[in-house]
């Protein structure tokens, strides 16, 4: 076994990583007025939002209310209706996504999508593939933060588990320097164990400077890890703020932690009664 | 049996269950004389199929000869063999298989793994063997009859230009091109047209090698016309809209005959060299085509080879397991999937000058669509993605129905190269001499962690 890399010198991420979540200028990312739609139906219906530098925001919603389209429209794999995108105060809606990575822009797809008849470390090499010649220090950082995959670096990444397979996605995203890292469910299909060690290591790439927008159905978890929250429903943004007050707030806590769930199948049962 | 169908279904019972009688009818669940007799049949129902008389209209007669023929006997000894060795043999057989690979690995023990030691450790092993096939390659038409000189020339060494150029469109890209023969037609019409041959006048006349950079271009602008609005489309589509494209190049051939001559084709010229102190003209002889190709043949080789371990290549690849994540980490799928159906499209340009100026003379029938299938079959049969086993796998296939011309009746000799392509595809999908990727993909396959199509670009089948 070769000697681990050492979690000390570790390098900084992204041209302007680390400067913490900046009071002035303009946002790192921003939303405005964003629709976005799929022929005749309308996903998305005028959102507003905005990433600052340095801070992990959670974007949350049920099934179908327009999360992973609005992170898609963000990595450009879809055009918006109208609307802006903006990064660093630069529009960049219609840049379609591989040009996007140029722009610091890195995105953990749904469902991990890793190369699954390339090994682990030609996955991350691809992922480093901007690049042109991938930076043994980020190589290094990959595997400090995650030493199963160092483990595993020869194995073809198709037979690793859901939750390897998720850390590599990570992983390769990072191999390309990325300064906002979108991520598409990374708790999808994961054991709850294995969910709080993605987050525990999320948090840790938020400290060592990257920014994360993160969409999740799991609203426990994402609050915890995030500094703010999104809420979307049908398409619309019903509610935002700081995530501790999110996940205090009685309708969230409703809506998307089962909480009186209870109370209100009795009350329906009682009105089909009635 | 009426009791049988009466009381089935009521949970077990004397009777057999659907679990049990399900699993009487696997091959492995027969007696083993049933398992001969089954074997024993197909050998009968197989000599029946290639005996000298199997297709005659004399059913009567054909039974007979074919019956007792000595045919018969190959096919039946053929089957109790293959009875004998599985029933029997097949443990041992694979334990000592199992043995050899398990040497090869280890290293130095076995002879297989001698043999691969030895290639690694010395350089000059491999320079050595590298140069003992160079000249037997540039040797090989003096060595052979006329028959192989045409053979090797007009079949096999333009197939080979065709097999390397789609192998980079279907195994490396991962695109599957049905019409890969329209680029050839485009390419030998190319050669007709500039060097005055065909029924209109060109603005000039070209030498025939001249052309072969107009050809190649040419080829990239129909291919990237072709491409561009179509390669957003994913395997089966793909095939469709290349299948329809070769069927216009081919219509076009066919029926614009105050152009291209139609099926009563346009008569070429041959090649020439003139450089004023010397000069040489490729005549009837195959032979001095044979080499003309092979420097052809091997300077493309070497750029596909460096093609492969490029960026380039690592692109292809990405494309090829995941048309998203390629492009979430930077790869512009749209241009490294037209590049790679321009790279092919030209080189089957290329094929295409050599061979007009080669035969002197081409016509629209020249370009059906059997070619394309034939060039596709070949890649597949050779191992999709790997140089080595493409060329190989077009030279057998090519080699053995010329092989059989005097063991078999004509018309059943693409009768055996079907049967081989289906035992092929059965046996060892992956193809002669696989590339280590591929080999990987159909492995995980078998395990069930991938797509078992050999494309592996339909992405819906693998969410």
């Amino acid at each position: 076994m070769s000697a681990k890399p050492s979690l000390e010198k570790r390098p900084e991420p992204g041209p302007g990583p680390g400067s913490g979540p900046g009071p002035d200028g303009p946002p790192l990312l921003e939303l405005r007025d964003l629709h976005v739609g799929y022929g005749a139906i309308e996903a998305l219906k005028g959102v507003d939002l905005e990433v600052r530098r340095g801070e992990v925001v959670a974007l949350l919603g049920a099934n179908g209310a327009g999360k992973s389209t609005t992170l898609k429209t963000v990595s450009g794999m879809l055009a918006p209706r109208s609307g802006e995108v903006l990064l660093h105060g630069e529009r960049i809606d219609g840049i379609t996504s591989h040009q996007l990575v140029r722009f610091g822009l890195g995105h953990v797809p749904e469902g991990r999508r890793v190369f699954g008849r390339m090994t682990v470390l030609e996955n991350l090499h691809m992922g480093a593939y901007r690049l042109r010649r991938p930076d043994p220090a980020d190589l290094e950082r990959v595997f400090a933060l995650f030493p199963r995959l160092h483990e595993r670096r020869r194995q073809v990444a198709g037979t690793l588990s859901g939750g390897e397979q998720q850390m590599l996605a990570i992983g390769r995203a990072l191999m390309g320097k990325p300064e906002l890292l979108l991520l598409d469910e990374p708790s999808m299909g994961l054991a709850p164990l294995i969910v709080q060690q993605i987050f525990g290591i999320l948090r840790e790439i938020n400290e060592q400077g990257t920014t994360l927008l993160l969409v999740e159905q799991n609203a426990t978890q994402a609050l915890q890890l995030a500094d703010r929250g999104y809420v979307l429903e049908t398409g619309e943004l019903v509610m935002s703020g700081p995530a501790g007050e999110l996940l205090s707030d009685p309708r969230i806590r409703a809506a998307y932690l089962g909480e009186h769930v209870e109370a209100e199948a009795e009350a329906e049962a009682e009105a089909g009664r009635g | 049996m009426k009791a049988t169908t009466v009381s089935r279904g009521k949970g077990g019972g004397p009777d057999m269950s659907a679990a049990a009688r399900l699993r009487a009818t696997r091959w492995y669940q027969q007696p083993r004389w049933r398992r001969l007799a089954a074997l024993l049949g197909t050998a009968l129902l197989g000599a029946q199929v290639t005996g000298r008389e199997g297709s005659s209209s004399d059913i009567f007669l054909a039974l007979k000869e074919n019956t007792t023929g000595t045919g018969m006997w190959i096919w039946l000894g053929g089957a109790l063999l293959v009875w004998v060795l599985r029933e029997f043999v097949s443990e041992q057989l694979a334990a000592g298989w199992a043995g050899v690979r398990e040497g090869a690995r280890a290293g130095a023990s076995g002879p297989l793994g001698r043999g691969r030691e030895l290639w690694r450790s010395l350089p000059w092993v491999r320079v050595a063997a590298l140069t003992a096939l160079a000249v037997f390659l540039v040797l090989l038409p003096l060595l052979v009859t006329r028959h192989w000189q045409q053979v090797l020339v007009d079949q096999i060494g333009i197939y080979v230009l065709l097999v390397i150029g789609l192998n980079v469109v279907v195994g490396w890209a991962g695109m599957l091109d049905l019409g890969f023969i329209a680029f050839f037609a485009i390419g030998a019409y190319s050669a007709a047209y500039w060097t005055g041959s065909l029924p209109v006048e060109p603005p000039v006349v070209l030498n025939n090698f001249l052309v072969i950079p107009v050809a190649v271009v040419t080829c990239l602008v129909a291919g990237v016309l072709l491409g561009a609005p179509t390669l957003r489309l994913r395997g089966d589509y793909l095939a469709i809209v290349t299948l329809g494209f070769h069927e216009m190049v081919y219509l076009a051939a066919r029926n614009w005959r105050d152009t291209t001559g139609g099926t009563s084709g346009a008569s070429v010229d041959r090649f020439e060299i003139d450089l004023g102190f010397w000069s040489y003209r490729w005549g009837l002889d195959p032979v001095p085509y044979y080499w003309l190709l092979l420097v052809v043949i091997a300077l493309l080789i070497f750029l596909f080879l460096r093609l492969e371990h490029s960026r380039v290549g690592r692109a292809w690849t990405a494309i090829r397991e995941d048309e998203v994540a390629a492009a979430a980490t930077g790869v512009d799928t749209v241009r490294f999937k037209l590049l790679a159906f321009a790279i092919g499209a030209s080189t089957s340009g290329v094929a295409g000058v050599i061979y007009a100026s080669k035969l002197g003379f081409i016509n629209s029938e020249l370009f059906v669509l059997l070619f394309s299938i034939l060039v596709l079959s070949y890649v597949i049969f050779g191992g999709m993605g790997s140089i080595p086993g493409v060329l190989l796998g077009a030279a057998i296939l090519i080699w053995l129905p010329e092989a059989m011309r005097d063991q078999v009746p004509a018309q059943d000799r693409f009768m055996y190269l079907g049967a081989l392509l289906v035992v092929m595809m059965i046996y060892r999908p992956q193809g002669l001499l696989p590339s280590r990727r591929r080999r990987r993909e159909l492995e995980m396959a078998e395990e069930g962690a991938g797509g078992a199509d050999s494309l592996g670009t339909s992405e819906g089948r693998r969410v």
